[in-house]
């Protein structure tokens, strides 16, 4: 049985080491990024995006995939910059993250697909210490195409549940409205 | 040797004898390591100097050939062999015992000194530490400091056991000492009475003088229980005719034990009465034997023979057959019964959802394409579709009675440990709910009656201070109320003192000290993680981390929790918690373009939201609705405060109830009643107030179900943050 396990981890191993310089090159907020391949499970188009109310601009709403019910992130607006306008172009990309050992299906609202593009171990360089707009935990490498850099992203902390479910924009959100008071003290 | 009295010169005497031939028998053993003789000579030798010793506050012998003891009495039962090593560390054990003996008669009253200690230590090492096994050692010892705790009503003078020894003539030849047995039942419990009769001797020429004739009749007052007490006579039983009557305090605590026992599998008679320990295993096997050995055609019925043995008083022979006859009846009424996977329920449940959905799109399409042939079918098929679900859902109902009951015995053992007298009472265990909510419901509901247990309520001398009485009382209770389940635990106790919880929430920074807080809003600050007031934990409750716990169990299930309380009064803590978590009847508005469901239950009534009508005060945001103040929120925007609101025409006002409370929601349109699936929303939100979960519609499009309770607490800490703390409304 351990030998089978081991075996099985093996054939994993070879197939990750064959796809790993495989990436999944896309817009969000005017950059190209790209994650690895093998985070990716699927890209739908957009149908309608339920908004959530009460939760940071980052939390775009859900979506029925199937019956299930998926929560989508707005990975731009996740990055620091605006919130996405929905175009022709745009798609959801759904990655599973790793959660208390738990799988957590999630969107991600992206600008555009582009394409899935070989790069070789050699031209993937380490990020920068500094300089980049982008929170340097959410830079996994950088991979050189041609003349260009362009950013891989670690899936698992971009789209961090631990974080996320923080919502701690919900604070900043409440105090933003003060001027729209609702009186429920009279319900004591 | 001329300085000690003389009890303890024969002690002394008697117990170089035993230690003699204790060694004796021990390099026989060597020799042969089966001999049955020479092992049980051994454990005699250290059985007797266990017990002498407890009658001289040898503590420490006692503690030492306790382990001796019990090592010996599994290698007597097969359970360990003999060997060279073991039989080495025996030899050092009775020259240790020697030692030990030899500085108690000496230096009286000084404690050990540290050397022989560690000696001890390290042969009680050697000798259970090869056993692997010594866990049996420290649990017999617990039982009994747990026995001597735990009955204190027992120690009634006259509430004794009764215990009647009839030595057979050969007793004294097979070396028995009945005097020995006697003295070491003196370390159980303490001898009141010894009776001794002598009914078969004969007269003085005819008298064997090597014969034993010697009855006695003991009244004996300890806390031990049935088994402990039989074990001391356990070498004798074949000597002696041996009969234990237990008290009659013992009986009430027998018949208790009964009534609590589990109803789920038939037991024989026996088997029931030694589980609760009113007979030990030896005295069934006596009996059936007994009972086989009987020439009748007809044997008289087991709980008929151990009444004319005297063994057994009569109430708890009678509680234990009702309990047997109620326990038969259940079983054949659960023969009706299937047993199913509860996997598979929930598949078929998952199923019906997928159903019910589908359903609600077909609707849609007959709607849209205005096929008015087909609505009649539809209108029926979604009849049925209701139907299947709450069949379905019914399935998966169980009351909550059980979980109630296994309380019983919580409270039972609790108020022992305690010591305080607390009764439990259950109401309404008929309620049902889903088996889903029942298990998770079961841990908050322990911690809240530990919680009335230990600090709730009062010891006994504290309540008949205050004027209660001293039995204090535990109340269960559940009822169904809009749809949905409410469980009051409340207790008779001291109550919340709000002040020190004030105090406490102002001391941890939870509360500003000028906040004027209502005193139902103080009560339910205990829900607030890190306010235990209690100032020492106890092991059962009161690390200040149970009950924020409470309340975040309870509200993953969508449910709630309050507290009420008077001080020197009791406490009651009310959950109110949906019936099932799969589908409920839901109620879908629109704002702002958006659906929402809210929980149909809860809705009160619908009305039209116009100035003609009622009163409305936009600024403080409440209407006056035939007279009631009602607060109300424009849901579109609440949660759209960004985008551009454009009332329509018809703005709606939709009522809703939850528990004593009222509240308003102001949307754009109704859409009516729709069967709601609730599909879990999520690791992602589950920080989010407010928003329940989710469903998919007929349209394919997902709707959010709100959470009132959540919302409108959202909403008051939004205006108020000094509010955001009261719990419940």
């Amino acid at each position: 049985m351990n030998e089978l396990i081991h075996k099985k981890e093996n054939k994993t191993e070879l197939m990750a080491q064959d796809q790993l310089r495989q990436y999944l090159t896309f817009q969000a907020g005017n950059e190209n990024l790209a994650i690895s391949i093998l985070d990716v499970k699927e890209i739908i188009e957009i149908n309608t995006i339920t908004d959530v109310p009460m939760t940071p601009d980052y939390i775009r709403g859900v979506i029925n995939l199937r019956g299930n019910v998926v929560p989508v992130i707005d990975l731009s607006a996740r990055l620091g910059r605006e919130s996405s306008e929905i175009t022709k172009r745009s798609c959801i990309v759904l990655v599973q993250v790793e959660y208390n050992e738990d799988a957590q299906l999630l969107g991600m609202l992206v600008d555009a697909v582009d394409e899935i593009l070989e790069i070789p171990e050699a031209n993937i360089m380490p990020p920068p210490d500094f300089g980049a707009d982008i929170r340097t935990d959410f830079i996994q490498s950088m991979g050189r195409v041609g003349d260009e850099f362009i950013i891989l992203l670690n899936i698992n902390r971009v789209l961090s549940i631990k974080e996320l479910s923080q919502l701690k924009q919900v604070t900043e959100y409440d105090a933003g409205s003060t001027n729209k008071e609702t009186n429920f003290a009279a319900l004591n | 040797m001329s300085e000690i009295n003389p009890a303890l010169e024969t002690f002394s005497q008697e117990v170089d004898e035993l230690l003699t031939a204790m060694e004796d028998a021990l390099l026989v053993l060597e020799a042969t390591p089966d001999d049955a003789d020479c092992i049980n000579s051994i454990f005699r030798a250290m059985h007797t100097i266990k017990g002498s010793s407890g009658l001289f506050g040898f503590d420490d012998v006692v503690a030492f050939t306790h382990e001796a003891e019990t090592v010996l009495d599994r290698v007597r039962n097969g359970e360990r062999a003999i060997d060279a090593e073991l039989v080495a560390v025996l030899l050092a054990c009775k020259d240790h015992t020697a030692q030990i003996i030899q500085h108690f008669l000496f230096n009286e009253g000084e404690p050990l000194p540290e050397e022989l200690q560690q000696q001890s230590q390290a042969l009680i090492a050697q000798l259970t530490g090869q056993s692997a096994t010594a866990g049996g050692m420290p649990s017999t010892q617990e039982e009994k400091t747990d026995h001597v705790e735990v009955d204190p009503n027992t120690s009634d003078s006259s509430d004794n056991w009764v215990i009647s020894l009839a030595f057979k003539s050969d007793a004294l030849r097979n070396g028995m000492d009945p005097l020995s047995f006697i003295r070491y039942l003196q370390t159980l419990g303490k001898i009141t009475e010894v009776i001794v009769t002598m009914p078969t001797i004969p007269r003085i020429e005819d008298m064997e003088p090597e014969d034993c004739f010697l009855n006695f009749k003991i009244a004996f007052n300890s806390n031990a229980d049935k088994k402990t007490i039989e074990d001391v006579f356990e070498f004798a039983e074949d000597d002696c005719d041996i009969c234990i009557l237990p008290p009659n305090s013992r009986q009430e605590h027998y018949l208790q034990l009964l009534a609590n026992m589990p109803e789920d599998n038939l037991k024989r008679l026996g088997e029931m009465l030694i589980e609760i320990g009113a007979l030990t295993e030896k005295e069934v096997a006596n009996i059936l034997h007994e009972q086989r050995e009987e020439e009748n055609e007809e044997p008289k019925p087991i709980g008929e023979m151990l009444l004319e043995k005297n063994i057994l008083q009569q109430p708890v022979i009678e509680q234990a057959l009702k309990k047997q006859e109620s326990v038969k009846q259940k079983i054949n009424k659960e023969s009706n019964y299937i047993r199913v996977d509860a996997a598979k329920l929930g598949y078929l449940i998952n199923l019906v959802g997928e159903l019910v959905i589908s359903g609600a799109a077909m609707r849609l399409m007959v709607d849209k394409h205005g096929l008015s042939d087909v609505d009649d079918v539809a209108s029926t098929m979604s009849h049925l579709v209701e139907d299947i679900r709450d069949t379905a859902l019914q399935l998966r109902m169980v009351q909550i009675g059980e979980t109630f009951t296994r309380f019983q015995r919580v409270v039972h053992d609790v108020s022992k440990e305690l010591g305080k007298q607390i009764q439990l009472q259950i109401t309404g265990g008929e309620s049902e709910l889903d088996k889903t909510v029942v298990e998770k419901i079961n841990d908050p509901l322990t911690h809240l009656v530990r919680n009335s247990l230990d600090h709730g309520i009062e010891t006994p001398a504290e309540r008949v201070r205050a004027g209660k009485p001293e039995k204090g009382t535990i109340q269960l209770n559940a009822y169904h109320d809009s749809g949905r389940i409410v469980i009051q635990i409340s207790d008779d106790g001291q109550g919340l003192d709000s002040d020190r919880i004030l105090a406490k929430a102002v001391d941890k920074g939870l509360v500003k000290p000028d906040q004027a807080l209502s005193q139902s809003e103080i009560y339910n600050l205990i829900f607030e993680p890190g306010l235990s007031t209690k100032e020492e934990a106890s092991n059962l409750s009161g690390r200040g981390v149970g009950m924020d716990v409470v309340r975040r169990n309870i509200e993953a299930l969508r449910g709630s929790v309050s507290v009420d309380s008077e001080l020197g009064q009791g406490t009651t803590v009310t959950i109110h918690l949906p019936l099932t978590l799969a589908i409920i009847d839901g109620f879908m508005v629109e704002a702002q373009k958006e659906r929402y469901i809210i929980p149909l239950s809860m809705v009160e009534e619908c009305v039209e939201m116009s100035s003609d009508e009622w009163q409305i005060d936009d600024v403080q945001h409440y209407v006056n609705l035939r007279g009631h103040v009602l607060p109300y929120l424009r849901l579109g925007d609440f949660f759209h405060k960004n985008k551009k609101h454009t009332p329509t025409q018809r703005e709606s006002l939709v009522v809703v109830r939850f528990g004593e409370a009222k509240a308003g929601f102001v949307v754009d349109e109704l859409h009516g009643e729709n069967q709601t699936v609730i599909k879990p929303l999520g690791k992602l939100f589950e920080n989010l107030n407010g928003i329940g979960g989710a469903t998919v519609l007929g349209s394919g499009d997902v709707a959010l179900i709100l959470d009132v309770q959540g919302l409108i607490q959202h909403a008051k800490k939004r205006v108020n943050p000094a509010l955001a703390l009261s719990a419940a409304v």
